[in-house]
């Protein structure tokens, strides 16, 4: 297991604060956040590239917050693969045995079995240089999987790759990491890795920890506005809360249970939100009429905004929902959520 | 019918600057190389102190630019990978030789080299000589040289990405098995850059030496007092020789300046 206690960095213009992050053994931990949100930084501090101003750091109890990186038994995979350009497939992947003989652990017990699921045999003795992106990728993740590290730091490790091979190198890493059960901590600004791979996650913004807690939590019930509108939130309003409803303005919508004080937003997924032309039969809570103010075709959905009393909706409509509804800018229709989906904090 | 090609006049002004300028190189060169007829050639290459003076001349320069890798080379790694207070500071002080005029840096290790100066006077005492030796001479052209080599290893350091390092150290190497497994292999070449520019550099020189150590004669000094002494037509055969050397020299930059594709 890996924690971080207090991590603080200052760098010229950027700095890490107060950062707390306890991964447990055989965990996915996925820390999620923008670009230059501090991600890497987090990495790089965490295995010693980068010097801390405040902090501990423990691997398996053992405080390493002082040692250098070669001490700190973590294996790290860059997005940009960092092969040893002048190095074969095998000599990358080997480099690093000499120096756990050194430390006294069996060097590469798993190497074959590495090899083997990361499929790189064919390639073991060809330059790194003419390989594709994907192979390059399974060759770093071979190289820090075969020093059997007791963590794996990932910084973006698919998003240099094609939609294809990012799509194999996800499901060989959720794979790899149920065989060998290693303890990763990946940083990444993807919902989908995040979805796929993570059993608990992380969002970081401006160096600060915003929320902590599982999948579902962090993208359903975000505790913070820039959490809320990093997962997809959109429609995030402060409010007044009274018993279970919220008045955001002259709009009093309801929410699905009791809301104490400390309550200030509300915040309703895009999809979520429903629209129909006619007025509905059945009377339904948090049903309004507003105005279409913008449709913005995506591809495979639309992007609808609607007015009502003042306050602008976003909606995601399926394209093909779309064409039956027969949308236009301008038009009056009826909208509505249910009360469970109305996220609170 | 075919389509008249129109040739941009900035492509013409391109051209016409290359032309001017590579005339303005190779004109008064040839004009020296063929002035010399073949005998006057022989009869300089057979004359052993013509041969001693190159030889001398590229043996200082090879001593020079071997020093500048021993030294220079953990100090460029220091100035490509470390930011600190004053580093730009140290980086000009390390371009000061090129901008120095060369007499000036002669009368510069005169000034701590002579035997009224305590640096001089422990020179002396453990038995190194500075003026008028082969050991000065070496000073002298590694201070010249030195800039070239430190700044061409620099470039070439700074070329191989960090991450590399970084990697490197979490795989287990330590600072010093991560430069000689990782930096080394990637920047052998600048190293070899740096060291042929340091010593084409260093076998030109004259101005700082010619202070030093006017005697044992290198090749720059020997042409200086044969043209002083005898003229044109004397000095000429030896300048030829000098100019092949580096000549070879600076071929040897281009072949090995040539880098590997997509090696970094």
């Amino acid at each position: 297991m890996i924690q971080i206690d207090n991590l603080n960095v200052k760098l010229p213009g950027f700095a890490l604060r107060e950062i707390n992050i306890s991964i447990k053994q055989g965990e996915f931990f996925i820390l999620l956040g923008p670009t230059g949100a501090g991600k890497t930084v987090v990495l790089e501090s965490a295995i010693g590239i980068i010097p801390i101003a405040k902090g501990c750091i423990t691997i398996n109890g053992k405080d390493v917050t002082q040692l250098p990186p070669e001490k700190r038994d973590m294996g790290i995979v860059y997005q940009d693969f960092a092969l040893f350009p002048h190095l074969t497939v095998y000599n990358n992947i080997t480099y690093g045995l000499r120096y756990r003989r050194i430390n006294g652990k069996k060097p590469g017990k798993n190497l074959s079995f590495i090899i083997k699921r990361l499929s790189l045999e064919p390639l073991l003795q060809r330059s790194v240089l003419n390989l594709s992106g994907g192979e390059k990728q399974r060759v770093a993740l071979a190289r820090a999987l075969a020093v059997d590290p007791s963590v794996l730091l990932l910084d973006e490790p698919l998003s240099a790759l094609d939609p294809n091979f990012r799509e194999d190198i996800r499901e060989i890493l959720k794979k790899l990491h149920v065989e060998t059960g290693i303890t990763v901590l990946m940083v990444t600004h993807d919902f989908t890795e995040a979805h796929f791979l993570a059993q608990r996650t992380a969002v970081i913004n401006n160096g600060r920890i915003e929320q902590t807690g599982s999948i579902a939590e962090v993208f359903y019930q975000p505790s913070t506005p820039f959490v809320a509108e990093f997962v997809g939130m959109k429609n995030i309003f402060p409010a007044i809360f009274n018993g279970d409803t919220a008045k955001i303005n002259s709009l009093t919508i309801h929410t699905n249970e009791d809301n104490n004080v400390s309550k200030q937003y509300v915040a309703i997924r895009p999809e979520h939100i429903r629209i129909s032309k006619n007025k509905e039969s059945v009377n339904r809570c948090n049903l309004f009429e507003g105005t279409v103010s913008k449709i913005l075709n995506q591809g495979f959905y639309c992007d609808v905004s609607i007015k009502t009393k003042g306050i602008k909706f976003a909606s995601i409509i399926p394209t093909n929902l779309m064409l039956n509804l027969n949308l236009e800018k301008g038009q009056k229709v009826n909208m509505w959520f249910n009360p469970v989906d109305v996220h609170v904090f | 019918m075919v389509a008249k090609k129109h040739i941009d006049p900035f492509i013409w002004l391109a051209a016409s600057s290359s032309i001017i300028i590579l005339s303005f190189i190779l004109f008064p060169l040839i004009e020296m190389v063929v002035q010399p007829s073949f005998a006057d050639l022989k009869e300089a290459i057979t004359d052993k102190d013509v041969v001693a003076s190159i030889r001398l001349s590229l043996y200082t320069s090879s001593m020079a630019a071997l020093i500048s890798f021993i030294f220079g080379t953990p100090f460029a790694y220091l100035l490509a990978r470390k930011d600190f207070a004053g580093k730009k500071f140290i980086e000009s002080i390390v371009d000061l030789p090129i901008m120095i005029p060369h007499p000036v840096i002669g009368i510069a290790i005169l000034s701590i080299a002579g035997k009224n100066h305590w640096f001089g006077q422990i020179m002396y005492s453990i038995g190194i000589r500075i003026m008028g030796s082969v050991t000065g001479i070496i000073v002298v052209l590694t201070f010249v040289g030195l800039p070239f080599y430190i700044n061409s290893v620099k470039a070439g350091f700074e070329a191989v990405p960090v991450r590399l390092e970084h990697v490197s150290r979490s795989l287990g190497a330590s600072v010093t098995s991560s430069f000689f497994r990782v930096t080394f292999p990637l920047a052998w070449r600048s190293m070899v850059v740096g060291m042929i520019m340091c010593m084409a550099r260093a076998v030109s020189e004259f101005g700082a030496v010619v202070i030093i150590a006017y005697h044992p004669m290198i090749a720059p000094v020997m042409i200086y007092e044969r043209f002083t002494a005898y003229g044109l037509k004397y000095s000429q055969p030896v300048a030829v020789w000098l100019i092949l050397v580096c000549l070879c020299l600076f071929f040897l930059l281009r072949i090995f300046s040539v880098k590997k594709k997509n090696l970094i």
